[in-house]
């Protein structure tokens, strides 16, 4: 498949971590680079990408992964609106999994609520057009990669006045998450791969206040394994000259001002929440994105009483810790025993961006065991449990 | 979420709804362009090319000179031994 196949090639993939490799030996010290998009991070482990970097290079997946981020009192009004019966209500196949506090979409469904997975916004504009007696309802999720066609369904159904449909929008914002990120003091990181479908939209100028304010290089990658390798070896060729600056690896499809269409179509639906709460990370100021007033008959938090509740994790769940790139997905006490992607007890084993979902289902009990070893250098690895090959998949 | 493929524009369909027909890896798919039309490329100057599509939107025109670029300057590093 044309722009695909080519930047999959091994040999260059060779060659990039030949050069990554001199690069690390350069810096001589120990690296922390965070992939903030849960694409990357799934590339990243379907490609076995981190084994293949130096042991130096540590690679943090950050919190790109909008059914992760999603509050579990959200998921919660999402089945309360599901559960009226005159609704159909539309979602994205992604989040159908993700446990709310008592149960999740699937489990609504089995129990009568009419809950359609559709591909795109526009088919569950569709259903509303088929079903005329019923109100349909859009699950809106997804950082700015997903906005502009969600805005662009609510333009299109404004432009048929469409009468039963709207949206519950969940719609986050990827630069307050980043900037939330920045100023924790907890995570020292040495670099972000920065996310290339949000940027196809945004452009690569929001990320200037990265390398201006705090300092740190940026890259805006591709997805497939050379785009990945060669931000990488980008981001250590900054550090090595003492530069940080914003780059763009990807611009075959990135260009720094993004796509005027796409961001007048989000400007002119959307407005900015004064806060969102992130499961995990908490409340994010002007994270969010919710309907205009202009658009109030397409929105489902003014169409429907939704209980709006905010609801704590599970006790034992530690998706907050790993989307905060601060824990690893072996590191919590139920990864693969009680909390698994057929019976996930937090989010981020659900999608399959997430990171513990990733690391369930292509994780390596060799780079694992390694990791273990480099943290706990006191410890005899004979005595610790690992986590067991059977759910390594 | 963000998952996004590449895709060729081999159809326009609906020029008012904005509504083309792409092949996506050999499968054909409706998907609207209203991202990648402007004044400098209406739709009918749209077919041939290629484009990201993403939950049956085209979402950004993919950039053939840029990923030449982008393909030789790998191809030159993995010259370098
Ligand atoms: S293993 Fe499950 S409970 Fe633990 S952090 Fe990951 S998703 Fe949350």
């Amino acid at each position: 498949m044309k722009y695909v196949d080519e930047f999959r090639e091994p040999e260059k993939a060779e060659a990039l971590r030949r050069e990554i490799a001199k690069l690390s030996n350069q810096l001589a010290k120990p690296l922390k680079i965070m992939e903030v998009c849960g694409g990357h991070t799934h590339s990243i482990f379907k490609y076995g990408i981190e084994e293949l970097l130096p042991d130096t290079v540590e690679l943090i997946h950050g919190p790109g992964c909008p059914v992760c981020v999603m509050p579990k009192g959200r998921l919660d009004d999402a089945i309360a609106i599901s559960q009226n019966s005159n609704v159909i209500f539309a979602t994205f196949g992604d989040a159908m999994r993700v446990p709310g506090s008592k149960t999740s979409l699937l489990q609504a469904r089995a129990q009568g609520a009419d809950i359609r997975m559709v591909y795109s916004p526009l088919d569950s504009l569709q259903i509303a057009k088929d079903n005329p007696d019923k109100e349909v309802v859009f699950f809106a999720l997804g950082f700015e990669t997903t906005a502009p066609s969600t805005a662009l369904t609510i333009l299109q159904a404004a432009a048929e006045k469409i009468p039963n449909f709207s949206m519950f929008s969940n719609h986050v914002l990827v630069i307050p998450a980043l900037k939330a990120l920045l100023d924790n003091p907890d995570l020292q990181l040495d670099g972000f791969v920065g996310p290339g479908h949000v940027s196809m939209v945004i452009g690569t100028d929001p990320y200037q206040f990265i390398s201006q304010q705090y300092h740190k290089p940026i890259v805006v990658s591709g997805f497939e394994p050379l785009d990945i390798f060669q931000s990488i070896w980008m981001l250590l060729k900054q550090l090595v000259e003492n530069r940080c600056t914003v780059e763009n690896q990807y611009n075959r499809l990135v260009k720094p001002q993004g796509n005027a269409v796409a961001l007048q179509a989000i400007n002119k639906v959307f407005a900015v929440r004064d806060s969102f709460d992130w499961r995990g990370l908490g409340e994010i100021p002007d994270s969010g994105l919710k309907i205009r007033p202009e658009y109030a008959q397409f929105d489902a938090e003014i169409k429907f009483t939704i209980p709006n509740q905010k609801v704590a994790d599970h006790k034992a769940c530690q998706c907050g810790e790993i989307l905060k790139g601060v824990l690893k997905p072996w590191q919590c006490k139920v990864f693969g025993t009680a909390c698994t992607p057929e019976t996930p007890i937090g989010s981020c084993m659900v999608s399959s961006e997430g990171a513990c979902a990733a690391y369930y289902k292509y994780g390596r009990l060799s780079t694992m065991a390694k990791k273990m070893a480099a943290q706990k250098p006191k410890v005899n690895l004979s005595q610790e449990p690992l986590p067991s090959c059977s759910f390594l998949g | 979420m963000c998952l996004g493929i590449p895709g060729q524009i081999v159809e326009i369909t609906d020029i008012k709804q904005k509504l083309a027909i792409v092949n996506v890896g050999g499968v054909k798919r409706q998907v609207n362009i209203a991202c990648i039309v402007d004044e400098q490329h209406p739709p009918e100057a749209c077919i041939g090319g290629w484009v990201l599509v993403h939950v049956g939107f085209a979402m950004n025109r993919i950039n053939e000179q840029e990923a030449a670029e982008t393909l030789k300057l790998l191809a030159e590093i993995a010259a370098i031994q």
